[in-house]
């Protein structure tokens, strides 16, 4: 399939058309969808009437944006007007958003196509996709196997050659894991430099959207689009959006980079083997690389099982049966709120529910809560350190390649470690890109994972340029 | 009212005002009373998923002028949630300030000199609004409850008072001294009846010198005679069950304006945690001094430093008379006062006909320009006009508008000819001989019965002191 940036260039130019470019996206849709369960809702209406548009404008002379023409799929935890928005979950099922997220305001803005609404693990909360309310998605590479999540639809839709680019969101790392899982690009982008407006809360201080894409240079320009001040979102950055595509060719010359010790640490041979060719590949193309550790990154995965829980408890409490989704009537509201959380909600759902609650409660707010806001503080720290070190840190994604079904849905504790080498960026707020780097176990991809310092999404992104050159070779 | 034997009441208010923006506090719709409802919404303000807040800098500029105007501190702060489940709150949790208020600290000086402090003055979102049909009118029972979330978001200050009230007299004119300032820093238009300003009271009694007494807090008084009724009816049911040899258990009572009385709504074991917690979807709250110091000067007088100024015109004055002043400061009249003694009108007649007639007839008080009001009192005080003619006017002017001269005219107020008035004292000095005679003497009561003899015959419309003129010319 072709990338983003050549529907773009295509339909700019009369080479191929709107309409065209969607008709192959729909087919593919159609080809895997029910195998894979990678589309929720697929807005055939509206991305046709959107790509026609696309293409008047082109046939008019009129400017269109960067991303001309290029069907995009979106995770269905963003809001758009009059589309099933679910999370995945039942309890939002049949409400239709009066609003759009602002990042499809700007993708509109910008000439992409808007194809349809991905599957989730239920309110971004898992590693796997298997905690949708309506079905797993399974992995395009092998059916057998999960694609990672939350954010598995989207990489499966990509994936799967049903769309070239798609939006994720990324709380612990549910972007850059199904990446990894699933061979593809993943960018989990500075806190506040993408609007959350629209974006539905699973936990707020951690939250950030994001894109998924074959290409170092596709997320690039996805990124660049959807970044950028949005006076709508109190947390956004100050500032526009950075120009990345410009900097993907910058190469890593003079770059410092060090390998994490504690970001390889517990990950399979295989994994360790392409963090381990990876950093050789940078060290060619001219980087200096030292390695370090930072001990703190340990404490990363139970601080996040506080916070995360805890914002999520607040942010969910909302669905109540009174306003919209769900309502399980009963004889009064009390029992009317109680009846359809317990009906609308999923297991993994209910448990960090009650996770966070318990958190914040009296008596336990301090030995709990309070204290995972310390360690985030001490993470902060650490990475600070780190990076007066390096420009750049590197380690792995995930610590194996996409496993199967139901391998670690019986032990939440085995799932939640998918993603102890994604979430200590959440927790500072910093980037980080998954790129595809080398193969394991089955001949599946494996992810290798760059990180750096808030806002330094340029660097990233040329240095994982310089890796998909050293295994593509274009 | 006095408590019986050594008690004391101990009183602390916690007084939620609306601040008065064109939007709400965290997104852009219109912040107004009476429309229909459910028709000021978005996406923000209903909670819809995906939606965040964005604070409304007006409404932490009406929070500083209100902390200003109450000697506070106004430090750096942040925003919490406070989470617990009620329909009309869209998100379940409501945003409000905990540990870190924009305003802390400060005073409220009251015009019998006592002086109340203030714990905290925080900003937080109002609430929808909820009305249970059926059962007692409260949600448990009803039928089916209706929600209008056009409130919903709309921003309040909350302003906590010290335990220092002793009484209920001293909590009314509390809540009424915050009431003129919260309406002089154009932060609320202090309208008690439609909700804009609601008090909770916390009340305890003790013998005079013990330690405090477990307090009880009554909800949602919504007007001034209620705080008073509520908390006096408060202070003696914890007397009585303390007499009886009972304790008092810390709770929320609910005021029942009807019955007079005050019922338990929950104990402090049924207390929510409200599991507060910082509010990630907002950064912190740090006004710059430049923008603190723009409000400062923006704030007009408070109304006790109006009451001074305005009682500084008068020579001497008596209680009375700065009761007087009092009301023309909470009405706000200050201008008719100011403009009718510049014009040369005596400052007491001015404050008491303004305190008098036209706090009577405030509802039409958009009829009267300060020029009529002022005309009026020089006819007054030149004795053009009687004390009661004078009256008349104001209030024909209050009623319908229009000009001091032409109602004169129109009510046939015009001034007695002095040979007309001449006259008739001179008719009156030989019916009555004796009194006449005895007031020749010295006696000056006598002339209290000349006045009010001419008074009967002309129905009025003679002048005090022109008939005391002419009684003089005669003597």
């Amino acid at each position: 399939m072709k990338t983003a940036q050549q529907i773009a260039r295509d339909v700019r130019s009369g080479e191929s058309s709107a309409q065209s470019e969607l008709d192959a996206s729909l087919a593919a849709i159609r080809g895997r969808n029910e195998e894979l369960n990678v589309f929720l809702y697929v807005d055939e209406a509206g991305a046709r009437a959107a790509a026609a548009a696309i293409d008047e404008k082109v046939a008019k002379g009129d400017a269109v944006g960067p991303l001309a023409g290029v069907p995009i799929a979106i995770k269905d935890n963003m809001c758009q007007v009059g589309i099933p928005t679910t999370c995945s979950s039942k309890i939002l099922e049949g409400w239709r958003p009066p609003y759009n997220a602002t990042v499809i305001d700007r993708l509109v803005a910008a000439g992409a196509v808007p194809v349809g609404k991905t599957n989730l693990d239920e309110f971004a909360m898992g590693s796997s996709t298997e905690n949708s309310a309506f079905g797993p998605t399974r992995n395009p590479l092998d059916p057998s196997r999960v694609p990672g999540g939350s954010s598995g639809g989207s990489a499966a839709a990509v994936a799967a050659d049903m769309t070239p680019i798609a939006l994720g969101s990324d709380t612990g790392g549910s972007i850059r894991q199904p990446a990894a899982l699933c061979g593809l690009v993943g960018v989990k982008p500075s806190y506040g430099l993408v609007s959350r407006y629209g974006l539905i809360a699973f936990a707020s201080s951690l939250d950030q959207i994001g894109p998924f894409s074959k290409t170092v240079m596709d997320s690039a320009i996805l990124l660049e689009t959807i970044a950028g001040h949005d006076p709508m979102d109190s947390t956004s950055l100050p500032e526009p959006a950075p120009s990345l595509s410009a900097h993907v060719e910058d190469g890593v010359v003079g770059k410092r980079i060090a390998l994490v010790r504690e970001l390889i640490e517990g990950a399979d041979a295989d994994v360790v083997a392409s963090v381990n060719r990876a950093v050789e590949a940078l060290k060619d193309a001219g980087a200096s690389i030292i390695e370090i550790s930072i001990p703190e990154l340990h404490l990363g995965l139970s601080a996040y099982y506080l916070i995360a829980p805890a914002e999520a408890s607040s942010n969910l409490a909302r669905y109540d049966g009174v306003r919209f989704g769900l309502r399980v009537d009963a004889e009064d509201v009390e029992a009317m709120n109680t009846a359809t959380r317990t009906a609308g909600f999923g297991a993994e759902v209910k448990r960090r529910i009650m996770l966070g609650t318990y958190a914040l409660s009296a008596g336990y707010f301090d030995a709990y809560y309070g204290q995972a806001l310390k360690v985030r503080t001490q993470m902060i720290n650490a990475f600070q350190r780190a990076y007066a070190q390096a420009d750049l840190l590197i380690g792995a994604t995930a610590p194996s390649v996409a496993f199967p079904f139901g391998s670690k849905t019986s032990n939440p504790m085995a799932m939640y470690l998918s993603d102890v080498f994604t979430i200590p960026t959440n927790l500072a707020g910093e980037a980080a890109i998954s790129v595809p780097f080398g193969t394991g176990e089955a001949g599946l991809p494996t992810g290798v994972q760059l990180l750096g310092p808030g806002r330094s999404e340029a660097q990233l992104f040329a240095a994982a340029r310089v890796l998909e050159l050293a295994e593509v070779g274009s | 009212m006095t408590l019986p034997g050594s008690w004391e009441m101990v009183v602390g208010l916690e007084v939620h005002t609306e601040l008065k923006t064109a939007t709400k506090m965290f997104c852009g719709c219109a912040n107004h009373f009476g429309a229909e409802p459910n028709t000021n919404v978005c996406p923000v303000c209903l909670g819809l998923p995906g939606s965040l807040p964005v604070l409304n800098e007006r409404a932490v500029e009406l929070a500083m002028a209100i902390g200003m105007a109450l000697h506070s501190r106004i430090a750096p702060s942040t925003f919490h949630r406070k989470n617990y489940f009620y329909p009309d709150m869209p998100k379940d949790f409501q945003i409000s300030q905990y540990d870190l208020p924009i305003n802390s600290g400060g005073y409220l000086d009251l015009p019998d000199g006592s002086r109340v402090t203030i714990e905290r003055a925080h900003l937080e979102e109002d609430t929808g609004k909820s009305t249970h049909l059926g059962g007692s009118g409260r949600i448990h029972g009803a039928e089916r409850s209706l929600v209008d979330y056009n409130r919903s978001g709309v921003p309040l200050v909350e302003i906590v008072s010290g335990p220092d009230i002793r009484s209920s007299a001293q909590a009314r004119a509390y809540a009424a001294e915050l009431r003129g300032i919260l309406i002089a820093t154009g932060a609320s238009d202090g309208r008690m009846e439609e909700g804009s300003m609601r008090i909770d009271a916390n009340v305890s009694v003790r013998k005079s010198g013990d330690p405090f007494g477990t307090r009880c807090e009554i909800k949602n008084l919504n007007s001034l005679r209620s705080l008073h009724r509520a908390i006096d009816y408060e202070a003696l049911r914890q007397i009585e069950v303390i007499e009886e040899g009972g304790v008092i258990r810390q709770e929320t009572r609910h005021w029942d304006e009807n019955l007079g009385v005050t019922s338990t709504m929950r104990t402090k074991e049924e207390a929510e945690d409200y599991r507060y917690f910082r509010e990630p979807d907002l950064v912190d709250l740090a006004p710059e001094q430049g923008w603190q110091d723009r409000i400062r000067l923006s704030l007009p007088a408070m109304p006790a430093e109006r009451r001074t100024k305005l009682a500084e015109r008068l020579n001497a004055p008596t209680p009375a008379q700065l009761d007087a002043v009092g009301v023309v400061i909470d009405l706000d009249l200050e201008v008719f006062v100011n403009a009718a003694i510049d014009a040369g009108v005596d400052p007491v007649l001015a404050i008491a006909r303004t305190a008098n007639e036209l706090a009577g007839g405030i509802e039409g008080i958009k009829n009267l320009t300060p020029d009529a009001f002022t005309a009026t009192l020089l006819m007054e005080q030149s004795g053009q006009l009687s004390a009661t003619q004078a009256k008349t006017v104001l209030g024909e002017l209050l009623a319908h508008g229009g000009e001091p001269a032409g109602i004169v005219a129109a009510k046939g107020f015009e001034q007695l000819s002095s040979d007309s008035l001449g006259s008739t004292v001179e008719s009156l000095i030989a019916e009555n001989p004796d009194e006449w005679a005895r007031y020749c003497e010295g006696d000056e009561k006598l002339a209290q019965f000349f006045i009010g003899q001419v008074m009967k015959l002309t129905k009025g419309q003679a002048n005090g002191k022109a008939v005391i003129a002419e009684l003089q010319t005669r003597r």
